[in-house]
């Protein structure tokens, strides 16, 4: 059998990991290291629970719930001075604990401080929007819900953005192939010749480091050029990919000793 | 069907649902002026626009889903594919974000050359503006001029990285190379003829009456509008905010060298034209000193961190050790600790930030790529309408969007 591969993140992996590596952690200090960061902080807390904060690489990070997403930013913008909303998105963890986490990277002038407040949320949970406080989150949810289909509460307008408006699955999930899943590979096929055309066409090939070696239409053979389309396959036929488990490769079932012969003669 | 006595345009297979004079105008993706992939729909009143919809994604590629399958070293040329007018700028974000997650200290000589490289970027990505804005506007003879003088600084370009376009000149910890030999005086013979170049430019423009009537009070951002928007850089600071991010938190040299950051508080096209070229005057300020500070700089020029870094080629070529780890580091990649860094750094378009998310591993848990010009096509919705059709030509041209960045 093939080896398993977890479905829920097909994302590339490392092909050595040493078992024994332990990755070492980006310092987190704590916040009453900065004056400016531990009245936030203090401001923060007393509205609204806060339920991790610590300082990292000079910016502050505000665990809160998800529930208080549109509290604490209209907090930070009225009160506090946090007057941009520089970035927002979300992070897949839906492998690990089956939650998204959302990031908001706030950004104060007159502090010359960021904050970035994070919470999570439940995989079919949605969250509030903060178009109201900042029109920058308009585009910005727009993109995480195309990205990673986390709906956004009282978005004016919750359409994807990037990705074309009929599209399915969501790219960035730790789910979705590099190269696209299967209703990607027949997309523009089904759209420009239409599904009767599949079998004429075939899938699109989405793996741009792919090479036909016997394409001579598309792929130059540098310093062996031939004529543009001619068959240079010489008969040779394809050699498709197939597995074991489907029979297709030859393999030893049982193995007799003495009926093996021990081939001495190098030159035969 | 048709009633001959009223004069009604009369169309055999088409019904009008709406009965006013809402027209619906589809601006791109492949007009000229919409300065890449751009398209907009644009509900019009006669030739004023009451409502706009700004479409991106037709040169989206999964920059951030591509970066959390490579290894660190090797997203590097794929950010140049960003800001592709200016992708130094790009590649330094980048770098930057990494040095900060695994806290690397990187050779004064490096640092003097990624500024000089940032700034003829800016110098690069400003010309290129002025060029393209003015063709759009109609004023050919500037697209001539701008281009000429970005042409030199792109064979600067070529001379240290080879590369005229997509550079990837800047490393993690440090840059690959040093500077030619003609480079410097190079550079100084270009920044000194700069200043001609620019009063050519601003002669021609700045009181030319029709480059006037399509600039002033046309694409007017308010402070709060530009705040809100998540705007950065000169769509900014032309609308009232002093805020460069070089200036306020900054990054590699430029607390050591001296510059005037131009604020307006005009905040339509012609404020941010003329932000542009006060700009440039700044750059080139800047690389007079930095050419200045190259002398004293000793020859490292990659951080000596062999756990992430590879060593110095010499190195790899003599010890053993050196080129194991090098080795491991081309094959797996380097593995930054566990934790998350948002650095943002002022390129040429505004804010470029760079979110990584590193779990321990060689590849990035999540990257996100924080671009401006992608707000900056955002407020299009807010800002287009009540102009008018040729408006929207120069608005465009003035937000100095690229949609490489925009859709990434």
């Amino acid at each position: 059998m093939r080896a398993y591969t977890p479905k829920d993140d097909v994302q590339k992996k490392p092909y050595y990991t040493d078992r024994y590596w332990v990755a070492p952690q980006v310092a987190k200090s704590d916040v009453s290291a900065d004056a400016v960061f531990a009245a936030d902080l203090e401001a923060i807390k007393a509205k609204f629970e806060v339920l991790d904060a610590y300082i990292q690489v000079k910016q502050m990070v505000v665990v809160i719930n998800a529930a208080n997403n549109f509290g604490v930013i209209e907090l930070m913008k009225n009160e506090l001075e946090y007057n941009q909303l520089s970035e927002l998105s979300a992070i897949d963890w839906l492998a690990q604990e089956g939650k998204f986490e959302i990031f908001y990277q706030m950004l104060s002038m007159s502090k010359r401080k960021r904050i970035r407040v994070k919470c999570k949320i439940d995989e079919k949970e949605s969250i509030q929007s903060l178009s109201s406080l900042f029109r920058s989150a308009d585009w910005s949810e727009r993109e995480m819900y195309d990205m990673f289909g986390v709906v956004v509460n009282n978005h004016p307008f919750m359409k994807r953005i990037l990705m074309p408006d009929d599209w399915e699955g969501f790219p960035l999930r730790k789910t979705y192939p590099l190269q696209g899943d299967e209703f990607a590979q027949w997309y523009e096929v089904d759209k420009i010749f239409g599904k009767e055309a599949r079998e004429i066409i075939g899938p699109e090939n989405r793996d741009s480091a792919r090479v036909d070696r016997y394409d001579t239409e598309r792929f130059s053979r540098l310093g062996h050029e031939v004529p543009r389309g001619a068959d240079i396959s010489q008969g040779e036929p394809d050699t498709p990919l197939c597995y074991q488990e489907n029979e297709g490769v030859f393999l030893i079932q049982k193995f007799d000793a003495e009926k093996s012969v021990v081939i001495s003669d190098r030159d035969r | 069907m048709q009633q001959a006595n009223r004069l009604r345009p009369f169309f055999e297979n088409i019904t009008f649902d709406r009965d006013d004079n809402e027209l619906i105008l589809n601006f791109g993706p492949q007009h000229p002026s919409a300065h890449g992939q751009l398209r907009l729909m644009l509900h019009l009143q006669q030739e004023q626009i009451t409502k706009a919809h700004p479409d991106i994604g037709y040169l989206h590629r999964g920059m951030e889903k591509m970066a959390e399958n490579m290894i660190y070293n090797e997203f590097m040329p794929t950010t140049d594919r960003m800001d592709y007018i200016a992708s130094s700028s790009n590649n330094y974000g980048f770098a930057l974000a990494v040095e900060e997650l695994i806290g690397l200290d990187v050779p004064r000589r490096a640092k003097v050359i990624r500024m000089m490289l940032l700034e003829t970027n800016r110098l690069m990505s400003h010309l290129f503006w002025l060029a393209t804005t003015a063709l759009d506007i109609g004023a050919m003879t500037v697209f001539l001029f701008a281009f000429r003088e970005r042409e030199y600084l792109m064979d600067l370009i070529e001379d240290y990285c080879g590369a005229r376009l997509t550079h990837a000149a800047i490393r993690i910890g440090g840059v690959p190379l040093d500077l030619p030999d003609n480079f410097i005086a190079d550079l100084r013979k270009f920044l000194d003829k700069l200043p001609e170049n620019i009063k050519d430019y601003e002669d021609l423009l700045d009181t030319n009456r029709i480059w006037l009537m399509r600039m002033e009070n046309v694409g007017v951002i308010s402070k709060e509008m530009a705040l809100s928007w998540g705007c950065s850089g000169v769509m900014l600071r032309a609308s009232g905010v002093e805020w460069d991010i070089r200036k306020e938190e900054p990054y590699e040299l430029y607390d050591e060298v001296e510059f005037n950051v131009p604020v307006s508080d005009k905040g339509d096209n012609y404020a941010r034209y003329k932000l542009y070229m006060a700009e440039m005057r700044e750059s080139a300020k800047i690389l007079y000193q930095v050419i200045d500070m190259y002398e004293g700089t000793g020859p490292e020029l990659m951080a000596h961190a062999p756990q992430y870094i590879s060593a110095p080629k010499i190195d790899i070529m003599t010890q053993n050790y050196s080129l194991m780890q090098h080795f491991v580091l081309v094959t797996q990649g380097m593995r930054p600790p566990v934790g998350e860094v948002y650095v943002a750094t002022e390129s040429p378009k505004g804010e470029l930030g760079y979110y990584i998310n590193s779990q321990g591993g060689a590849y990035p848990y999540r990257l996100k790529l924080r671009a401006p010009s992608f707000w900056h096509t955002g407020i299009l919705t807010d800002l287009l309408p009540g102009h008018y059709i040729p408006d929207v030509v120069s608005i465009i041209g003035t937000t100095n969007i690229v949609f490489g960045e925009v859709d990434r």
